[in-house]
C-alpha cells in the first residue's frame, strides 16, 4: 500500500493539513485577492501543484473540494465526475475502464465519514469551471471565486432541501 | 415536481396514474432510415414512449436527434437520450435548443459509458459536465428561460419533461438512493432504471427509495431486458458495466436447449415485470431487449399492459 493510500485511508493528518492550510488562506485573503488571481495563482501554483500532486494526485482543477470528497481527488476519475460513482462501478469497487483501478468515487465515501465533513456527500457540487484549470485553488478558495455557479442557478445545493 | 407538460405522452400517462411502458430504440448505425422505421413500424403502439440511445455503450450510432425526429413524425413519442460524454455544454444546449424546436419534450440525462468500453478506445472523452448538472442545466433552460452561462434564451423557453437514471446494483449501494436524491432536487421527473435482474437488490433500494419519500418526488421506471439465449444473458453479465445477473438465472438457462432458452427469456423477463409491478414506487417499466427486440410486443402483452392509454 502507498503511502498516499494510507494517509488518505487514516485522514486525520490530512484532515489537520486542511485545517491549517484554510486558516491560513484566511489570513493571505486580503494579499492575495490584490494581487488579483492571476497574478497571485502564479506565485501559489509553484508549491501547490507539487505536494498536492504527491498527496492527492490532484488534476489542478482549479477549484478543490476534497474536503467535500474524503480527501479523494474526483478529478481522478475518468469521467471526472463532481457528483458521486457512474452506474458503471463493478461489483468489486473497481472502474468500469479497466476493472482494477478502485473507483474513485467509492474510495471516496469510505473516506468521507472519517472526516468532519460527512455531510457533504449530500451537497450537490457545481459543474468545472474550465478557466480555473491549472490555477492554484489556494488562491481560487482564498478570493471567493472557487465555489461559483455558472449562470444563474438558485436552485438546491443539499439534498436535504427537498427531503421531508 | 413541477407541472408535467402535456405535450409529452409520458407525462400524460403518469399525470393519470396508469402504470407507463418505455420502450427502448437504438438508431442504425449507419445512414439507414430504413432501419430504423422497421424498428417504428414493429413497436408501434407497444410502449408510451421510446428512448433513443445516444452512442449506446460508446458504440458509433446514428445520433439521438435526428432519430427522435424520424419518430415524431411517424407519431411515437420519443425520449432523446444526452450522454456527457460525447459533448461539452455548448453541444448539449444546441441540441436541448435542436429538441425543443422540434416539439421533443422528453430528455434523458446521463453520464454515457466511458469510450475506452466502446469502438473508439481513442478518443477523448468529453467530461465537461456531469449528469447531475446536466439535468440541473436543463432545468434552468426550462424555469429560468436562461444557457448555462446566465444568458436569457430568446422568444421562449424550452418545454422539457427531464429524465435521468440510476443503477441500484453499482456499488455503493447505501450511496445509491442519495444520488437519486441529487438528481431529483437537480431537477429531474422521471428515472429509468438499468436493466434488473437481481429483484432482492432492487427491493432493498426501493424501500430506501421509499423510506427517503423519493418515489413521490419523481416517477421511477424499472428496467427489464428480455433475453434470447444464454449468451445474451452472459453478454449483459459481462460486457454491460455495473450489471447484476444472479448466477442462479444463468443456471436456469444453462440447463436448456437453444430453443427452450429463447422461451427462457421471455418467461423471465415476464416474471421480473410482474415482480416490479408489485413494488412499491415503481411507477412503470423501462424495457431495453438489447439485440432482441422481437420480443419486445410479445413481452409487454403477456405483462397484460396492452393496448396502451391514448390520452
Amino acid at each position: 500500500m502507498s503511502l498516499r493510500t494510507r494517509l488518505q485511508d487514516r485522514p486525520f493528518l490530512l484532515v489537520q493539513a486542511w485545517r491549517m492550510t484554510e486558516a491560513l488562506l484566511s489570513l493571505l485573503a486580503k494579499p492575495l485577492r490584490k494581487a488579483g488571481l492571476e497574478r497571485a495563482s502564479r506565485w501559489v501554483r509553484p508549491v501547490e501543484k507539487p505536494i498536492k500532486r504527491l498527496l492527492f494526485d490532484c488534476q489542478m482543477c482549479g477549484q478543490c473540494i476534497l474536503h467535500y470528497t474524503g480527501m479523494t481527488c474526483p478529478m481522478t476519475c475518468p469521467k471526472q465526475l463532481r457528483n458521486g460513482p457512474c452506474g458503471g462501478v463493478c461489483q468489486d469497487g473497481t472502474c468500469e475502464i479497466d476493472g482494477e483501478t478502485p473507483c474513485a468515487w467509492v474510495k471516496a465515501l469510505e473516506r468521507l465519514p472519517r472526516t468532519p465533513w460527512d455531510h457533504e456527500r449530500l451537497r450537490i457540487n457545481p459543474p468545472v469551471d474550465w478557466q480555473l484549470e491549472d490555477m492554484a485553488s489556494w488562491v481560487t478558495l482564498a478570493i471567493g471565486r472557487d465555489q461559483v455557479t455558472t449562470g444563474s442557478d438558485q436552485g438546491p445545493r443539499y439534498v436535504t432541501e427537498i427531503l421531508d | 415536481m413541477t407541472t408535467p407538460p402535456s405535450t409529452s405522452n409520458l407525462a400524460r400517462v403518469l399525470a393519470a396514474g396508469h402504470p407507463a411502458v418505455a420502450v427502448e430504440i437504438s438508431p442504425p448505425v449507419g445512414p439507414n432510415p430504413e432501419a430504423l422505421h422497421r424498428q417504428i413500424e414493429l413497436l408501434r403502439g407497444i410502449a408510451d414512449v421510446y428512448n433513443i440511445t445516444d452512442n449506446q455503450s460508446a458504440r458509433i450510432h446514428m445520433a439521438s436527434l435526428p432519430a427522435c425526429i424520424m419518430l415524431k413524425e411517424a407519431g411515437l413519442d420519443p425520449v432523446a437520450q444526452f450522454t456527457c460524454r460525447d459533448r461539452n455544454r455548448l453541444g448539449l444546449q444546441a441540441d436541448l435548443v435542436g429538441a425543443a424546436a422540434f416539439g421533443i419534450t422528453n430528455v434523458l440525462a446521463l453520464s454515457g459509458d466511458h469510450p475506452v468500453c466502446g469502438d473508439h478506445p481513442h478518443v477523448k472523452p468529453a467530461g465537461d459536465i456531469d449528469s447531475i448538472n446536466l439535468v440541473r442545466m436543463i432545468r434552468m433552460m426550462r424555469d429560468d428561460q436562461v444557457f448555462e452561462s446566465g444568458q436569457p434564451i430568446p422568444k421562449r423557453a424550452p418545454d422539457f419533461f427531464i429524465g435521468a437514471v440510476a443503477n441500484p446494483f453499482s456499488p455503493p449501494f447505501d450511496f445509491r438512493p442519495i444520488r437519486l436524491a441529487k438528481k431529483i432536487a437537480a431537477g429531474a421527473q422521471f428515472i429509468q432504471t438499468q436493466l434488473v435482474y437481481n429483484l432482492d437488490r432492487f427491493r432493498e433500494y426501493m424501500r430506501q427509495v421509499v423510506d427517503m419519500g423519493l418515489h413521490e418526488k419523481v416517477a421511477i421506471l424499472a428496467g427489464v431486458g428480455p433475453v434470447k439465449s444464454l449468451a445474451g444473458l452472459e453478454f449483459m453479465q459481462n460486457q454491460v458495466a455495473g450489471m447484476d445477473v444472479p448466477e442462479s438465472l444463468m443456471d436456469r438457462m444453462r440447463r436448456l436447449s437453444k430453443e427452450d432458452q429463447a422461451k427462457a427469456g421471455l418467461d423471465i423477463a415476464c416474471e421480473i415485470g410482474e415482480e416490479l409491478r408489485q413494488i412499491e414506487g415503481v411507477r412503470g417499466l423501462h424495457i431495453m431487449a438489447i439485440g432482441a427486440p422481437t420480443m419486445i410486443p410479445g413481452l409487454v402483452e403477456r405483462l397484460g399492459l396492452l393496448p396502451r392509454p391514448t390520452l
